[in-house]
């Protein structure tokens, strides 16, 4: 590659007044894209409460963005970023995403984190026609030509870890508590089913606290009584902390009561302490301990860039993916063009994954693996089970519908 | 073309002449498509910050709460719009086509009840402008009847606002939720999202802003607008001489309620998005801060206001992303410290005798102009 780039470099002087042949063949809709230069957008909160969970992601993509032009960039063209700032706030998402694409032009947007947010984007994409990488595990029911999806959809992350649960526990009954909101009701709606039609177990309760919430003292008590086999949680954010610790409170002891959670990566247990949540079992595709020769070199490199300190979770390493599979269907395609790279995306497949290998699917998200770790007093998890195979995404499940 | 001189005065006729000129010719000529439907954005907020001129600013009623009118305004044109998105072709990938798509999320089978009006556009535009006003007429008869006032009105309207945002976020099956109502695509078939639709929706809504201007003009100089003024300065004054302040103040709450409704359901055209986060306390303190920093006792200068805030906001997150919100802070410390008039008041105190000098002196500067130039700067 970085031979490739020096034709192009030479050429400049001369093709100054007219447009170099290499860039207009790559580049024929008029995107960001120079000899020496393109251009793509970092959209995520910098601001706001939403601002905690998305540092990770901007400094995941910030490192990827910087790694790939220190091998050379992209088709011999170095990756220039514009940042914006969605502010926790889901128009102004929509309203930068708008800028970035048809002022900026940029070739593609890493960006977004919850789902509103997506959804208040996703018809801007569409109308400009440009590409997102969306790095949450999130709720499914969405493909797009537009999108492509490096997190988990719901399927991928609850079936294998229900599986897991119920095989290794002899888990039948389950409780569920979630964040008021779309994910958690879709992914509970996804375990309900299968927990019932799959697993002919039980749901012994489904409880819902608007986002924010800190007061879970009755669903707690509820749960006494109950006796749930596992407690299966996707509490959101801030809340998460009250959570663990009344649970801890009151007396529920995470050694002996499962608790299975699809929410809390590395960077929420920051916020919770390891000693409160040590124990519970999370449901996830990367954890910052995973045991293989990318993430040895990943975790590494992200903490020289940005700190000791920092925890990396699983929607950072998600968002580390985006440029650059967005990188590699790019030399896959030969071309910066949205539609050209929407076509390429299936198949393209990401070798240096600090999760371990990934694969894009015909309908934008990726083939990945599903894990189970178990949190540790340090906050960090003990991988405890990860499926043989990749798991295939299906973001509309037939029969979990 | 005339205007009657007794319906502005003289500066008011600058305002407007400015006004217009900016919005009708500069902004269309010299920004590009994406710019223009920014201040489109801009301007919906002007609407909540005309009302907040005649509400707080004569009437001396300060609301935090007027997200919430804001919010049914626009929610009424988003119903409408997201019915016309979700046609059966449209949402054939549902378990439930033909209903819009969170309400599928939400294992809701069947379109609610109080949704079916709102298959009818001419019910929409009624209800944009009755459901807010009748709202407020119910807060307001229930508050200024027992003349509750001042400070606890703001606290009452504060929590109308955080209640509303709790109803919407907890009922998202008929409402969306947290993430509102997005994908908003058609206006009676026709597509709201391309460029010259955004340019004509421009159009409208500002011709639309000049019409509510030339309403609260209207109040500000009938006799109710200066009782409005009067109940300001002197309420017991006012109640004495034998006028029903309640009824008063109810009115100015009311058109200010409708004023931002109509602002908000600009909203939603222009962006083509409606969500509880425009809903809550937080925007609604947003839309008296602009109404602050324009001036709240001139229409035009709190119209510049929301402009120019939601211009600074703009422009400040695009070249500070992490930084920007404290620049905007300041801004507002400052404006606030340095000009508590606001924006008109900087005008009225600078510029306006400047121009009132240069048009007093005209008639001079035809025989001796030279004489206006040396003796302008000296006074």
């Amino acid at each position: 590659m970085g031979m490739a780039a020096v034709p192009a470099i030479t050429m400049l002087p001369r093709a100054s007044f007219a447009q170099a042949p290499a860039t207009s063949a790559v580049n024929t809709t008029g995107l960001a894209v120079t000899d020496t230069e393109v251009t793509v957008g970092i959209l995520h909160s910098a601001t706001g409460t939403m601002a905690i969970s998305e540092t990770g992601s901007i400094e995941a993509e910030k490192l990827a963005i910087e790694q790939i032009n220190a091998a050379g960039g992209v088709l011999g063209r170095k990756i220039k970023f514009i940042q914006e700032d969605g502010a926790s706030d889901w128009p102004t998402f929509a309203e930068k995403a708008k800028k970035l694409l048809v002022n900026d032009k940029v070739a593609a947007i890493m960006g977004c984190w919850t789902s509103a947010s997506r959804k208040a984007v996703l018809p801007v994409v569409e109308q400009y026609n440009g590409m997102l990488y969306y790095p949450t595990f999130y709720e499914g029911l969405e493909q797009s030509k537009n999108v492509i999806y490096t997190g988990q959809e719901a399927t991928q992350q609850i079936l294998a870890g229900l599986n897991w649960i119920a095989k290794e526990k002899g888990a039948k009954t389950f409780f569920f508590i979630g964040s008021d909101y779309i994910w958690p009701r879709t992914s509970n709606k996804i375990a309900r089913k299968h927990v019932e039609n799959v697993l002919k177990g039980k749901v012994v309760g489904e409880e819902y606290y608007a986002l924010g919430s800190t007061q879970f003292n009755s669903v707690i008590n509820k749960i006494k009584l109950t006796k749930p086999d596992v407690i299966f949680t996707d509490v959101v954010g801030g809340s998460n902390v009250a959570f663990y610790k009344q649970l801890k409170a009151a007396g529920i002891d995470l050694a002996k009561q499962p608790l299975l959670t699809i929410s809390v990566t590395e960077d929420e247990i920051d916020g919770i302490g390891g000693e409160n949540i040590a124990g519970a079992y999370a449901c996830m595709k990367y954890f910052q301990s995973l045991d293989n020769p990318n993430n040895k070199a990943f975790v590494p490199a992200f903490k020289k860039m940005w700190g000791e300190k920092t925890v990396i979770g699983d929607v950072t390493q998600a968002a580390y993916l985006g440029p650059w599979l967005w990188k590699l269907t790019v030399e896959k395609a030969g071309s910066f063009d949205v539609d050209k790279i929407a076509a390429a995306s299936p198949g393209v497949e990401f070798k240096g994954a600090p999760e371990g290998y990934v694969r894009i699917h015909e309908n934008h998200h990726l083939w990945s693996k599903t894990r189970v770790g178990r949190a540790k007093l340090d906050g960090q998890f003990e991988l405890i089970y990860e499926t043989a195979d990749l798991v295939e995404p299906d973001p509309f499940p037939k029969g979990y519908q | 073309m005339i205007i009657n001189s007794r319906f502005f005065n003289r500066s008011e006729l600058t305002g407007f002449i400015v006004l217009a000129a900016v919005l009708f010719v500069i902004l269309p000529l010299s920004l590009d498509v994406f710019r223009l439907n920014l201040v489109a954005k801009y301007l919906t907020y002007a609407f909540v910050a005309l009302g907040l001129v005649l509400c707080w600013g004569y009437g001396g009623i300060l609301s935090l709460g007027q997200g919430v009118f804001f919010g049914l305004g626009g929610y009424c044109m988003a119903m409408f719009l997201k019915l016309e998105a979700s046609s059966v072709e449209n949402t054939k990938i549902q378990s439930t086509p033909g209903i819009p798509d969170f309400m599928d999320w939400n294992q809701i089978t069947s379109l609610p009840l109080f949704w079916q009006p709102f298959h009818s556009l001419t019910f929409t535009i009624l209800a944009i402008i009755l459901v807010p006003g009748l709202f407020a007429l119910i807060i307001g008869t229930a508050m200024f009847k027992r003349r509750v006032g001042g400070t606890y009105f703001a606290i009452i309207t504060q929590a109308v606002a955080a209640i509303l945002t709790i109803l919407i976020v907890g009922q998202q099956g008929y409402t969306g939720g947290i993430n509102g109502m997005t994908d908003l695509r058609t206006l009676k078939g026709w597509d709201i999202r391309p460029d010259h639709a955004k340019v004509i929706l421009y159009f409208v809504e500002v011709v639309l802003l000049f019409a509510c201007i030339g309403i609260a003009q209207f109040i500000r100089l009938t006799k109710l607008g200066r009782i409005l003024v009067a109940m300001r300065e002197q309420e017991d004054r006012v109640r004495f001489s034998g006028y029903s302040v309640a009824n008063f103040k109810i009115f100015a709450f009311c058109m200010a309620a409708v004023f931002a409704a109509i602002g908000g359901a600009m909203f939603a055209l222009n962006v083509g998005f409606m969500s509880p986060s425009f809903v809550g306390i937080v925007p609604s303190i947003e839309m008296v801060i602009y109404t602050a920093v324009g001036g709240r006792t001139s229409i035009f200068g709190a119209i510049w206001g929301a402009i120019l805030v939601n211009f600074a906001k703009t422009s400040l997150s695009e070249s500070f992303p992490q930084l920007w919100l404290f620049g905007l802070g300041a801004l507002f410390i400052a404006v606030v410290l340095a000009f508590p008039n606001g924006l008109s008041g900087l005008w009225a105190d600078y510029v306006q005798p400047r121009i009132d000098r240069l048009f007093a002196r005209k008639p001079k500067s035809g025989w001796n102009g030279n004489s206006v130039a040396d003796g302008a700067p000296a006074e």
